[in-house]
């Protein structure tokens, strides 16, 4: 029973990892977003309105969303695969903004709803997914009832800690070393690295999620 | 008790006397937060200047003697003229950053013909401007309210050129970093005509230094700047077809038009002679790194590095 305490501390550990690194990555990102849309539609005040409207309203639909997602049928291995997709949505900005914001560009003469669309584009899907891995995560770490607010609690500093960090150390010291490109990528490989670790690590103990189950029948 | 009645005067007197000479000095006549910046209207005895967040020690102002508004009151706006000293007749003008709309002014009573198109990006900055300076607007004189860099973006979807364009819109305290890239100087370079001609008021002693001077030159080739010890201002003269080198030493020997333009700018305050001696090419003397690197839409840092100033 001792034995099995502490590999359950070990899975949640990882878990609030996880939250911690896709709270930095939004941030990261969206602080980001400010310097990709600026060569095609200036820096003027609407700009950041564009953005922290998208980012604000995807993220409200991604915890729609995963909440939703989390109650049918809740694994580490879908939790790593919702990493691994957002991984892969962010790509796009990377490679394929250039051309997207050319487009829109051309097709709308006022910046703001330049900028809006743009925005919504390039970041509304990759967030949405980000935005469903916290009530997914209070979902796999929550096992009673009586201590899902101090989860939840746990899990917003952590998540929201790491929102904070990804927000001043991209703009105090990433932009100073690296490409703008160069740090999306990054970011995006982290993702995917940390959901495939995920879905290995489910995979190799099978015995998490059943002891959750019996956990759950215990304390009901 | 004699003693401290004098010395009590003689506090009061000080007080006064700091007073009153302070209010002499500089007198706020406007103040306003705009979306981008704190906009100070100051007067100080016959000079009107306009200041962007006044505690900033660089902080960067457009001046005018109300005496006497067609002088131009400050350096680098006379160095920024030193570009009539290779072309003398540009026709259509743009100027990115208006400051108190000065420089427009100035430029349309030099060259009554000529079209100017001012882009500012704060509403406020042009309405102080109209209310303040005297910012002259009419059939020639246009103002948009934008993002230099949309607006460059427009026009050149639109196919306008441009003679000279003055690049103006760093106030000292905060950098649009995305008017610094090699990308924005390659989409301006697109808007010069043939002969056509870039300045920009840019930083002279900070890390940003070698940084956008590397940037200038992967674009134009090798430029002309025009520097004095009066003040830290460099102003990056760049040309759309390359420097040739003797060129402004042409022009210098062009007699009459030459000594009718000079004439007329010393009538707004700026001597020509001491303009030509401001005046140094990077072919001959290239005062950073070759291996500096570039600024690019991708990398932009430019406001962390002009924190660091050496």
């Amino acid at each position: 029973m001792q034995a099995a305490n502490k590999s359950i501390n070990y899975q949640n550990l990882f878990i609030y990892l996880l939250a911690f690194t896709s709270g930095f990555s939004i941030m990261c990102v969206e602080l980001l977003a400010g310097r990709i849309l600026a060569p095609f539609f200036g820096s003027s005040v609407h700009i950041w309105g564009s953005i922290i409207t998208v980012f604000m309203l995807s993220l409200s639909f991604g915890y729609l969303l995963g909440g939703k997602f989390s109650t049918q049928s809740a694994s580490l291995t879908r939790y790593g695969a919702i990493f691994i997709i957002a991984g892969i949505t962010l790509l796009p900005i990377a490679t394929s903004s250039t051309w997207l914001m050319e487009g829109i560009f051309l097709a709308i003469e006022d910046s703001r709803y330049g900028s809006l669309l743009a925005s919504t584009l390039l970041f509304f899907i990759p967030t949405v997914i980000l935005g469903m891995l916290s009530p997914y995560s209070v979902r796999l770490l929550v096992k009673n009832s009586n201590e899902s607010g101090q989860v939840a609690g746990r899990l917003y500093f952590v998540a929201t800690l790491g929102s904070a960090l990804g927000t001043i150390i991209t703009s105090f010291y990433l932009v100073l070393w690296f490409d703008i490109n160069t740090i999306v990528i990054t970011v995006s490989l982290v993702l995917s690295l940390l959901g495939i670790t995920t879905i290995l690590l489910a995979n190799s103990h099978p015995n998490f999620h059943k002891s959750n189950v019996q956990r759950d029948i215990r304390h009901a | 008790m004699p003693n401290s009645i004098t010395k009590l005067s003689l506090c009061l007197y000080v007080f006064m006397a700091v007073f009153i000479s302070n209010n002499a000095m500089a007198k706020v006549i406007h103040s306003e937060r705009s979306l981008y910046s704190n906009i100070l209207v100051e007067d100080k005895g016959d000079l009107r200047c306009l200041k962007f967040n006044v505690k900033s020690r660089n902080t960067r102002q457009t001046c005018l003697f109300k005496s006497q508004p067609k002088q131009l009151a400050f350096n680098y706006t006379k160095q920024l003229l030193s570009s009539l000293l290779v072309n003398p007749e540009p026709k259509r003008i743009l100027i990115i950053g208006l400051g108190g709309g000065t420089m427009s002014n100035t430029l349309h009573q030099l060259l009554p013909d000529s079209q100017i198109d001012n882009v500012e990006i704060d509403q406020s900055v042009i309405k102080v401007a109209r209310q303040y300076f005297g910012f002259l607007e009419n059939e020639q004189i246009k103002t948009y309210s934008q993002d230099g860099r949309v607006f460059v973006k427009r026009a050149l979807l639109k196919k306008q050129e441009y003679d000279w364009i003055i690049l103006d819109a760093f106030n000292g305290d905060y950098i649009p970093e995305h008017l610094m890239t090699k990308e924005f100087l390659e989409e301006l370079k697109g808007l010069l005509s043939q002969e056509g001609i870039l300045t920009a008021n840019t930083f002279s002693s900070s890390k940003l230094y070698p940084y956008e001077s590397a940037t200038y030159k992967a674009v134009f080739g090798d430029f002309y700047q025009v520097t004095n010890q009066d003040n830290n201002n460099r102003i990056i003269l760049a040309r759309n077809n390359g420097l040739e080198l003797a060129s402004i030493k042409v022009q210098a020997k062009q007699n009459e038009d030459f000594e009718k333009l000079a004439a007329e700018l010393l009538a707004i305050g700026v001597d020509v002679k001491q303009l030509y001696k401001d005046v140094k090419s990077t072919a001959i003397n290239q005062d950073w790194p070759n291996d500096s690197p570039i600024l690019t839409d991708q990398f932009s840092p430019a406001n962390l590095l002009n924190i660091d100033t050496d």
